[in-house]
């Protein structure tokens, strides 16, 4: 027999790796990257394209440099790439799109030391970088569905790098379309007082709506990953029903000048944050009660700054300040020890009783030394 | 069958379900020949080692104690072979460090009957006595812990027992030792019970197994009816519990069949419970009437390489690698475990001989650990799988930053490192393959040394 080697207990290992969670993830992205360049064409595969090798081409730099953990093998900086691209206009100038990878990368995660140490979701801090520098090329969505999407660039996507991409506006009405089709119906409702209905929205597959991937599609990814276990329920959960119950009550409160909560929930980036942004797991709580608390706290900042800021849009703010939260969310949130709850009592219905009936009462509870003790030496032997 | 758990509700929070790849649960237990030779150390078990009897070149017979000891937390040793006396030295031990055992070249001619114990009648005895002739079997917890069992099932003065919890739950993959000794040896089991409930003064016995076992539960079952009528000691029930790791440590267990925890830092005696393995009461339901001490034990030979896995009745003593000659270890094997998987421990060297709290051999080789060998450590992406799977209620992710900032005191303070019991499932689940529990292991150590001084 050869040499025999010395490990440490446990000798077995579940399947899972970060890897393979992570090939998971982009996995389950696809399909809706795939609807998103269905929806907007070249201009989207073209965006989704440069801005995953943004992120990738920074990664390599950073690991290459020293100052981080992890490399582009473990594909966390490919969901990145893919979500923060998912989540920009689809003819956002694909130069701003390469700066919002550099910084989502640099800033969002090298910064911290890569891979888990990150404080705040890369792709919302690359997201919110390119929000505050062009204000205006974030805000110009174009409609989806237009004809001759495959064969013809948004204008707006190759505008030189450094300069202002120039006006879609004369180019959407060119094509005949109604130049208020390009504002997303949070912005339609917030500036102009219109309301989309939520079974338009589920779909985004009628008219020529200026909105993201279908949210039914990123529910259905959500839930196959939440089945695998590669996402954890409770944020989605806590935060639809945080979000959509003060939707309701400000509804029922004054229905005229607030929506109806499926409109809240079904617009924006609702759905993809709360599916894929918030549930980034270096970012979220890692506390099943801490969890809820992000979750509900991210719900009701995102109908709060939607409401009553000058802003549309409130998701990506709502989950930053919930990423800044999570380290004080855990320290209160910390699980309940074994043997420290209420452990009088009978958690669930044993199989046996804990006294049984046929001793005294006595007898049942003469049973209570404080402190661990050392058996006591009934006697001695010389 | 996971359905119908859940409608039960689970057996304890939180937990894992690794592979069970019980391999030998339907080998009957076979006996192996004995060694050339066999090592005794003499410290086998929690507490102090007693202290040899023997002298170089003594002959001995098999059953005749070859050491003992008046410290409480200690017992007695016995020849496990009939032969010579050969050395008593500085043999490996399972730990690392070299430690004093009592070296016997066996006889080649005995019949190696156990011609020293004496058969009695024990029906009169009163609980002290029996105690008693716990202690003098040499007795520690065959279920790997190997504390003193004559400790374990003295209930203190201002305490109260009221059920003695026995533990076939056996939750370890790979392990079956406790499984076939509950299927082949259930009568000395219900003996045995029958002893513990007159030293502890419990009035019923619960023996708890987990449902991947029926026909355990069955011969148990059986072995209960044909007891019936002449136990005068108390009611014996035996109950199949969810399967799921870590069933076999007593607080999960006591909570699976009452629904209630132990409190944090303390012993199931608080609640009024004793509990003991299947393996270490069926063995004192054979050895007690025969007056015999504990020379041999049950020890589950396998793993995914070996020729002949089983459960083997194996000679205290006998190096390890005549018990894998024996049972056919393939030659590239990587690593010797002595226990189960997820609690054993490597074997330092060959020359290691089995003792009295050796459950299981577990051979692996190469490509069997060439999975965890290429996995990359990364930092924590705190996915939370940990917490979710630690029966404690910790949280091992927070636990291991602070192990990696070396911050002890604080892990043992503010989140509860001394409650972990090191069951390794948070370092199962681990994504990023961060060695969890062999830093908790580590802080523990430095804790106990920093309270020491």
């Amino acid at each position: 027999m050869s040499a025999i080697e010395i490990r440490t207990a446990p000798h077995v290992k579940g399947p899972r790796t970060v890897e393979r969670i992570m090939q998971h993830v982009v996995l389950s992205l696809s399909p809706i990257a795939a609807f998103f360049i269905y929806q907007y064409g070249i201009s989207a595969a073209a965006s989704l394209f440069v801005v995953t090798i943004s992120c990738l081409l920074t990664e390599r730099l950073f690991v290459k440099t020293g100052s981080q953990s992890g490399d582009i093998s473990d594909w966390s900086a490919t969901i990145t790439g893919i979500l923060l691209a998912l989540s920009l206009p689809p003819g956002f100038p694909l130069w701003m799109g390469a700066v919002a990878g550099f910084v989502a990368i640099a800033l969002g995660k090298a910064l911290f030391g890569g891979i888990g140490f990150n404080v705040f979701n890369p792709a919302l801090v690359g997201r919110a970088f390119v929000q505050a520098a062009f204000p205006t090329a974030i805000a110009s969505y174009t409609p989806s569905f237009l004809t001759g999407r495959f064969s013809e660039f948004i204008p707006s996507s190759l505008a030189w790098p450094l300069m202002q991409p120039p006006e879609t506006a004369s180019w959407l009405k060119a094509m005949n379309i109604d130049a208020l089709a390009s504002a997303t119906p949070l912005a339609k409702w917030k500036f102009d007082g219109v309301v989309v209905s939520a079974s338009d929205l589920m779909t985004s597959l009628s008219g020529h709506m200026a909105v993201g991937p279908s949210p039914l599609l990123i529910l259905a990814c959500g839930v196959y990953l939440a089945l695998r276990r590669y996402l954890d329920w409770r944020i989605p959960v806590a935060i639809f029903g945080a979000a959509g119950f003060t939707a309701w009550a400000i509804y029922t409160f004054d229905p005229t000048h607030y929506p109806d909560p499926f409109f809240m929930l079904f617009s924006g980036g609702l759905v993809l944050g709360a599916v894929y942004m918030a549930t980034d797991m270096a970012t979220s709580p890692v506390t099943p009660r801490g969890m809820w608390v992000y979750g509900g706290l991210i719900g009701v900042m995102t109908v709060v700054i939607r409401y009553y800021s000058g802003l549309p849009e409130g998701v990506m703010y709502a989950i930053l300040i919930g990423n800044a939260a999570t380290p004080l969310i855990e320290r209160i949130t910390q699980p309940t020890v074994f043997g420290k709850g209420a452990a009088k009592k009978a958690r669930r219905a044993g199989t046996y009783p804990l006294h049984p009936s046929y001793i005294s009462r006595e007898e049942a509870s003469a049973v209570a030394p404080k402190k661990r003790f050392l058996p006591n030496k009934p006697k001695k032997h010389s | 069958m996971k359905l119908l758990n859940y409608f039960r509700g689970e057996a304890f929070q939180r937990g894992i379900h690794p592979p069970s790849c019980k391999l030998t649960a339907e080998t009957p237990i076979r006996r192996l020949p004995y060694a050339p030779y066999v090592v005794v150390p003499l410290s086998q078990h929690i507490g102090k080692a007693p202290h040899a009897i023997v002298r170089v070149g003594e002959e001995v017979v098999r059953g005749q104690p070859i050491a003992r000891t008046d410290d409480w937390l200690s017992v007695p040793h016995h020849a496990p072979v009939t032969g010579v006396v050969e050395a008593i030295e500085l043999r490996p031990s399972a730990r690392g460090p070299w430690a004093p055992a009592i070296v016997i070249r066996t006889h080649p001619g005995a019949s190696q009957e156990d011609l020293w114990g004496q058969e009695r009648n024990l029906d009169d005895a009163s609980p002290a006595d029996l105690l008693q002739m716990i202690w003098d079997t040499g007795m520690v917890g065959l279920g790997g812990a190997a504390f003193p069992t004559h400790a374990k099932l003295t209930v203190p003065k201002q305490a109260k027992a009221h059920t003695l919890v026995v533990n076939g739950c056996e939750c370890e993959p790979y392990l079956t030792c406790d499984h076939r000794v509950m299927v082949e040896e259930a009568d000395d089991l219900i003996q045995g019970i029958r002893y513990a409930l007159r030293v502890t003064g419990a009035v019923r016995a619960i023996v708890g197994v987990e449902d991947n076992k029926p026909e355990a539960v069955r011969a148990i079952q059986s072995a209960i009816d044909r007891a019936q009528g002449h136990t005068p000691e108390g009611e014996i029930f035996v109950e199949a519990v969810p399967t799921k790791y870590p069933q076999g440590a007593e607080k999960m267990l006591i909570t699976a069949l009452f629904g209630v925890e132990v409190p944090s830092g303390g012993l199931p005696i608080q609640l009024g419970m004793v509990v003991n393995n299947v393996g270490t009461l069926a063995a004192l339901g054979r050895l007690l009437p025969a007056g015999q001490g504990l020379t041999e034990r049950v020890v589950t030979v396998t793993g995914p390489g070996v020729e002949r896995p089983g459960d083997y009745r194996v000679p205290l003593g006998t190096p390890l690698s005549f018990v894998l000659n024996y049972a056919g270890a393939p030659a590239d094997s990587k690593q010797v475990i002595l226990g189960g998987p997820m609690m054993g421990q490597s074997a330092p060297s060959l020359d290691v001989p089995i003792t009295k709290g050796v459950s299981g051999v577990l051979v692996f080789k190469s490509d069997d650990i060439a999975f965890r060998e290429q996995l990359r450590t990364y930092p924590c992406i705190k996915c939370g799988e940990c917490v979710e799977s630690c029966p404690m209620g910790l949280n091992p992710s927070q636990l291991g930053m602070l192990a990696a900032k070396r911050e002890y005191e604080l892990m043992g303070s503010q989140y509860h490192l001394g409650d972990c019991f090191e069951c390794g499932c948070c370092t199962y689940v681990c994504p990023s393959s961060i060695p969890l529990v062999q830093q908790f292991r580590v802080a523990k150590q430095v804790l106990r040394e920093r309270a020491a001084t």
